[in-house]
């Protein structure tokens, strides 16, 4: 048995050696996407647009349902609210505000993360536990460059797409409960939703999407790459990416909003 | 007789995980055209210094030589130079499941030359043809038997004709049949193409067919080599154990007998 201190101890070297290894993929992977294309060594346009579909295309029917419903409960819980004061109206920029702000980047994150994060995990894991990352570089071919990169692509553009499209969805789903259930005119609740809602609002949530596809894409294939142990090590990857995933999403979610709204930039 | 070329050169080398020696000063050569076998026990080593000979794993001291330059510290674009010269394959046959057969074998030369795909396709069919598995292109490696794998990923090995192949284990879990076929590639290759084999593996009957030379690793140390005949008549004991697949010997398969009871009652 280990005594406390020491379980404490390594647990933090472990720790300390996990996020020196995420940012060195991370530089790794920066590297090949910079200078790949002057050493004529790009990822191929084939497999970025296979994981961009994946990562991208293949999550619309979720992110659409999810940010319906976001939507349509922001509107419900807050026009509940609302009411008392007679401002009944204010759930338009209400919702389209927290929709672009928060709830629309966050919560496609979470999804992709998901979604996506754990996929990616598993099928490199796999390779990993069977030999075939091992091959790759057998075959003279850098597994960053060839597995990394085009999930690092795909997801850093495709989730500020899903975040666009979450946020006009979510701001429907209100638009469907302020127009049908509490009787405000369709013209009226448009006006407000985007009157008050300023262009800061967009970037910023759009940000912070890039931010989490970054998160999300470094996670999942350090983790995977990192895949010790035959199947039970493919499982405890993928469930460990999508939880550090989802930690670090919710922990840089509050260091942005810190950053745009609390402070002077 | 004209003087033998040595392709690959291990000087000392040292290698261990942790608290665990793995390879405690090998010292080998490997000359070119030659079939040379690695064998010994599961653990003794040889994957490990498998996998140090095509750079994947660098040593603690000693140096590898491969094909002229020193790999002992050799990283990216520079060990990548190397390696194209070489070929690998594993136990597992590692075939990019993602991919169809044809893929597997094209991978290496799409990304290695600037050949015309059509080119490229023939070379494909011609190294699939050497492995008897012309016409399978299209499936993928999920829809073949183990033996199937072990050649398309054989075929891959060869794709960039490369001077040295290494065969990890490349028997294990085939039946008899299959596993000859795979000896007699293993030779044939070898033979056609006139490439280096290094093979790692426990399987005897592979060994005595397919090796020129053989070298038994014994706790991280050669014990011997030479050429079958030699290790068939060696009067070293544990190379006679293990070439007879004896369990009485001086190689312990239970070897801390004497703490039994205490780390029972501990």
């Amino acid at each position: 048995m280990k005594n406390p201190i020491e379980s404490v101890g390594s647990t933090f070297i472990g720790l300390t050696n996990s996020v020196i290894g995420v940012l060195a993929l991370f530089f790794n992977t920066i590297c090949w996407i910079v200078l790949g294309p002057f050493r004529g060594k790009m990822a191929s346009r084939q497999s970025v647009v296979w994981q961009m579909v994946f990562a991208g295309v293949q999550s619309l029917i979720i992110v659409f349902f999810i940010s319906l419903f976001t939507g349509i409960v922001i509107a419900m819980q807050s026009a509940y609210q609302l009411k008392q004061l007679g401002a009944i109206v204010y759930v338009a920029p209400m919702v389209s505000i927290s929709m672009a702000r928060e709830l629309g980047p966050v919560f496609t994150a979470l999804v992709v993360a998901g979604r996506v994060g754990s996929a990616i995990a598993a099928e490199l894991g796999t390779m990993k536990v069977s030999e075939q990352i091992e091959a790759l570089e057998t075959i003279a071919l850098d597994p960053v460059r060839f597995l990394v990169v085009p999930r690092f692509i795909a997801l850093v553009i495709m989730l500020p797409c899903l975040t666009i499209l979450s946020d006009i969805i979510g701001i429907l789903g209100g638009l469907i409960v302020g127009v049908f259930n509490l009787q405000i005119n369709l013209y009226r609740y448009l006006t407000f939703s985007f009157d008050l809602l300023t262009l800061k609002d967009i970037y910023t949530g759009l940000f912070k999407s890039v931010v989490f596809g970054i998160v999300i894409a470094m996670v999942s294939c350090y983790v995977g790459l990192e895949t010790r142990g035959g199947a039970e090590g493919v499982g405890k990857s993928t469930t460990l990416s999508v939880v550090i995933s989802f930690i670090l999403i919710v922990l840089f979610d509050c260091i942005l909003t810190g950053l745009f709204y609390f402070s002077n930039i | 007789m004209k003087e033998k070329e040595v392709v690959i050169e291990i000087v000392d080398l040292h290698k261990s995980f942790g608290s665990r020696n793995i390879l405690n000063g090998i010292d080998l050569e490997v000359y070119r055209g030659e079939t040379f076998v690695i064998m010994g026990g599961s653990g003794c080593g040889k994957s490990t210094l498998l996998r140090h000979m095509i750079g994947n794993l660098k040593p603690d001291s000693g140096k590898v030589m491969l094909l002229g330059d020193e790999i002992t510290h050799h990283y990216g674009a520079q060990l990548d130079e190397v390696r194209k010269k070489i070929g690998m394959s594993f136990q597992s046959s590692a075939l990019f499941d993602s991919m169809t057969v044809g893929e597997n074998v094209n991978l290496p030369l799409k990304e290695h030359t600037k050949l015309e795909k059509s080119v490229i396709d023939i070379m494909v069919t011609m190294k699939l043809e050497l492995v008897g598995l012309r016409g399978f292109e299209n499936l993928m490696p999920s829809e073949l038997s183990g033996g199937m794998k072990k050649r398309v990923g054989l075929a891959r090995a060869i794709a960039m004709d490369p001077q040295i192949i290494f065969y990890d284990e490349p028997t294990a879990g085939l039946d008899p049949i299959v596993a000859s076929v795979v000896d007699k590639l293993i030779i044939d290759l070898s033979k056609k193409l006139a490439i280096t084999s290094v093979v790692v593996t426990h399987d005897m009957k592979s060994v005595m067919a397919i090796a020129d030379r053989i070298a038994m690793l014994y706790q991280g140390k050669v014990l011997e080599v030479g050429s079958p005949d030699e290790i068939r008549g060696s009067k070293n004991e544990m190379v006679q154990q293990f070439i007879n697949g004896r369990f009485d010997g001086p190689i312990k398969f239970f070897q801390q007998k004497d703490n039994y009871l205490e780390s029972l009652t501990q």
